[in-house]
């Protein structure tokens, strides 16, 4: 048996499956030092079901703490931020392009130091030794306690960051080292901005995890933990302790890889409805299709994977107007349960046309009798075109599949979509996030530009899958399960030597013991 | 004019308007050119007719693979350090730099080499969009030579080209750029004030800014982007635009031959439109069908847009699902004689229609 649980900005939700079951789900309010949240959520569900601690093999824990310490600049450590590319990367300094405060919190202690290599492996320079421990001494003089090394095509070729990782750590002891090689991908200042971040939340990430392991502790809770990261796999603690950024928005991947799971689909489209807003998000092979843009973190641009998710203004709350022509995309948001008209407000919303119609009882009834007939369908009418067609927009072919709903707000969609195959109702929506974290699988990906010059592309390829499934093994993956779920090709334009960019994903089950 | 921040900021939307598809990602140029303006230096932006007749432009450009240089960060003196080993080779120094290709990454380079080097730069460029090869140059179609060229890396290698012509001079200089990582930068099409005025096509600089404006004004102020981008092309030497076809991405399909991503997009109509447009692609979107009908084709611009947002969409951003909405619009008559048609007209990319202007397609 298994327990997920998702540690969000308002609630705590805990879900405890036994395989694809769910034996029992709840939600307790986050606390601010986390640990008696997690214990809190973690009574009720044992107590609800029954289940002993000594049960439970393993708990997966998916966390938004990390994201939200990078947005509201707290909680942060001032980092060294080295970078290996001289003479090349000069025009543009560490930390170029980001929010002034954000930069300030970090301190701007930037290095640019000779290295690197090109995309084919030959050095751009030869690692300047000495220049490191220069910066050594500086790391030390200046009292930082953590770093970040970004050496040009690391993901192709990392041996200077692991060298310059060596030295520091040679002269600096317990300083937290972030390594771009192992946080992003080509994209040199995404890479380098992920990896600064990075560093800053060393602190953080290890008194998150201890109160992770605390929580589980005093219940009595032996099993292994894990935490979800942005492509909806897990990490073991000591990793995310040590990369904390990639659990950066596990959120919507957990919730929409619990929503496929209590469906029982893997390829559907899912809505999530909120009190404002729908994030619609398309699953492919039981994970979310990832969005090929470049994703901004607390202002700061990176090139994380994460889910493409489309959010429309169709919520619980929308404003109705127009005697029903008009849904949204404003909304009475939280305020729901004074603004609405059935909680006694003057403010017509989605939810109001709902009960109006009778298609659900909540608040008071007699509040929206007057509701005009015509009103009430066109309004429904409406609802549905809303959904229907962010549907559409997020489908990659006009073959109709099935609409997995979950979120509060569902309960606005009572008919079918013309764009759907089937439109799914699953129980236990609400904790599809913790649902999500329980079932996540462990994965290994890589990513690298390759020189198909002397060598075929078969050779290649098949070097890369096995590559990103050794990687999955070595995270904790189950032998035998092991499968290589996306591969993408893109070869360098404009540049006639065979060199391509591939990127392997491969995921397994966790090995349970 | 001296460049302020946001004019850059809508240069760079602009650009990768003018880029149909490739060109490479602005970004980092753009954040070059405002780490320039951070320093306190400037960019003097000059209206091709204010030069005089007999001052040297030397154009300068990356060349290679974006895919590279947004990993390999360039230093930002490499195409200074081509344009004064190019000085040097002609015993003259340079009165002002040029940007050889509007689309893309390529409009901010001479931006940075300007700024270093206190050089004004010319209000025009050699494409008047974005082309994958040098010899694609308007520069070239009206006798300008392409060599000598100098192509340097971040550590100060620089190979000096004298080629026979600009299609070798090309060849020649891709091996070098490969050999120097993949991504390089150069100097070429030196030329007089006199050969810019009948040579380049002007006011691409400008153009760019104000495309990136007017959709951004149109944005803020919540009026259709690309209505109002169509409205305002007719004040522009790209006189004419409309929107040729409006729908949702079902296939995108890529290869590779001899370095170029070829590629193909196939779009199903949303109403009015109906039936599929397919656009093909050589790194910048070629020709648009509709049942096997051409639509616009090369040089006339083939511009793929969120419909949403009126975001120009790069070749390797493309995805199954956008909701696009393809413009066309056509070039400047300097770009459409038989002499530019024969250097970089549809038959030049292995197409086998002729070129149409897009005012004469239904």
């Amino acid at each position: 048996m298994r327990i997920g649980i998702d540690v969000g900005g308002t609630n705590t939700d805990a879900a405890l499956m036994d395989g694809p079951v769910v034996l029992g789900a709840c939600k307790s309010p986050t606390t601010s030092d986390v640990s008696s949240g997690i214990v809190a959520v973690l009574k009720q569900v044992l107590a609800m079901t029954g289940v002993p601690a000594s049960a439970i093999r393993a708990v997966m824990i998916g966390t938004t703490h990390f994201t939200n310490a990078v947005v509201e600049r707290k909680r942060l450590l001032e980092v060294a931020a080295v970078r290996l590319g001289l003479p090349a990367t000069k025009a543009l300094p560490p930390m170029t392009d980001w929010p002034r405060d954000l930069a300030d919190t970090l301190g701007r202690h930037t290095f640019m130091v000779h290295g690197g290599n090109e995309f084919d492996g030959r050095q751009i320079a030869p690692l300047d030794e000495a220049e490191i421990v220069r910066i050594a001494g500086e790391i030390r003089r200046r009292g930082l306690r953590a770093a970040s090394i970004t050496s040009v095509f690391s993901p192709v070729t990392p041996d200077m960051e692991l060298r310059a990782a060596e030295i520091l750590r040679d002269i600096v002891p317990d300083l937290s080292i972030s390594l771009s090689h192992e946080i992003g991908r080509v994209g040199f200042l995404e890479r380098e901005n992920a990896s600064v971040m990075n560093a800053s939340l060393a602190d953080l990430s290890r008194k998150v995890v201890s109160s992770f392991r605390n929580a589980l502790k005093e219940l009595s809770i032996h099993a292994p933990f894990y935490i979800s990261q942005n492509d909806g796999t897990l990490m073991v603690p000591d990793y995310v302790e040590r990369y904390p950024v990639l659990t950066f928005a596990s959120g919507p991947t957990n919730s929409m890889r619990g929503a496929a799971t209590l469906a029982g689909e893997k390829d559907a489209m899912v809505i999530d409805i909120g009190g404002t807003t729908s994030d619609v998000g398309m699953l492919m092979n039981g994970f979310p299709r990832e969005s090929a843009v470049a994703v901004d973190i607390g202002g700061v641009r990176t090139n994380f994977r994460m889910p493409d998710v489309l959010a429309v203004g169709l919520g619980g709350g929308s404003i109705v107007r127009d005697e029903g022509d008009r849904i949204g995309p404003d909304s009475v948001g939280y305020e729901i349960t004074s603004r609405s008209l059935v909680f006694g407000g003057d403010t017509m919303t989605a939810t109001d046309i709902v009960v109006a119609a009778g298609l659900e009882d909540i608040g008071d009834r007699s509040r929206v009798a007057h509701i005009p007939a015509r009103t009430i369908e066109k309004a429904l009418d409406t609802i549905h075109k809303l959904a229907d067609s962010a549907v559409d927009r997020m489908k990659t072919s006009a073959d109709p599949l099935p609409v997995i709903l979950v979120g509060g707000g569902s309960i606005l969609i009572s008919r079918d979509l013309p764009s759907a195959s089937k439109v799914i109702r699953p129980e236990n929506a609400p904790v599809a996030n913790a649902i999500g974290a329980a079932i996540a699988q462990v994965g290994g990906e890589i990513d690298r530009i390759f020189s198909l010059e002397g060598t075929s592309r078969d050779i290649v390829l098949g070097g890369a899958k096995d590559e990103a499934s050794e990687r999955a093994l070595k995270a904790g993956a189950q032998e035998g399960t092991v499968k290589v779920i996306d591969i993408e090709e893109v070869p360098l334009a404009y540049l006639p030597g065979s060199a391509t960019r591939i990127r392997v994903k491969a995921v397994g089950d966790l090995a349970v013991k | 004019m001296k460049l302020t921040s946001e004019q850059l900021i809508d240069l760079s939307v602009g650009a990768a308007f003018l880029g149909t598809g490739g060109g490479g990602d602005p970004y980092v140029g753009r954040l070059m050119v405002q780490q320039c303006l951070d320093e306190g230096l400037s960019v003097e932006i000059v209206s091709p007719e204010d030069l005089d007749d007999d001052m040297l432009v030397i154009p300068t450009a990356m060349m290679g693979a974006p895919t590279v240089l947004v990993e390999k960060i360039p230093s930002g003196e490499e195409a200074i350090f081509s344009l004064q080993r190019l000085e040097r080779h002609l015993g003259r120094k340079a009165s002002a730099t040029m940007p050889i290709e509007i689309g893309g990454i390529n409009s901010t380079i001479p931006l940075v080499v300007g700024a270093r080097l206190g050089l004004p730069v010319v209000d025009a460029d050699g494409m008047g969009r974005a082309f994958p090869f040098l010899e694609m140059e308007t520069f070239g179609v009206y006798g300008v030579p392409g060599s000598p060229l100098a192509v340097s890396d971040e550590d100060g290698d620089c190979a000096l080209i004298e080629a026979i012509d600009n299609r070798q001079m090309e060849w020649l200089a891709r091996a070098v750029a490969i050999r120097m990582g993949g991504s390089a930068y150069i100097a070429e099409y030196a030329m007089s004030g006199a050969d810019v005025k009948r040579t380049a096509v002007p006011n691409t600089l400008t153009l760019a800014i104000r495309i990136g404006e007017v959709l951004r004004r149109a944005r803020q102020s919540h009026e259709n982007p690309i209505e109002a981008l169509i409205g305002f092309l007719p004040n522009t030497l790209y006189r004419y635009g409309r929107v040729i076809f409006a729908g949702k991405i079902v296939d995108v399909l890529r290869e590779t031959k001899a370095g170029f991503a070829i590629g193909r997009v196939r779009i199903e109509g949303i109403a009015p439109f109906t039936s599929a447009m397919e656009i093909e692609i050589q790194n910048e979107n070629l020709i648009a069908r509709v049942d096997g009908k051409v639509k616009a084709i090369v040089p006339d611009l083939i511009c793929i847009m969120n419909t949403e947002t009126a975001e120009p969409i790069t070749s390797e951003n493309l995805r199954y699902g956008q909701r696009v909405t393809v413009i066309a619009v056509s070039v400047p008559e300097i770009m459409r004689t038989p002499k530019a048609l024969n250097v970089f007209g549809p038959a030049c990319f292995g197409l086998k229609e002729p070129f149409i202007p897009i005012e004469q397609i239904g």
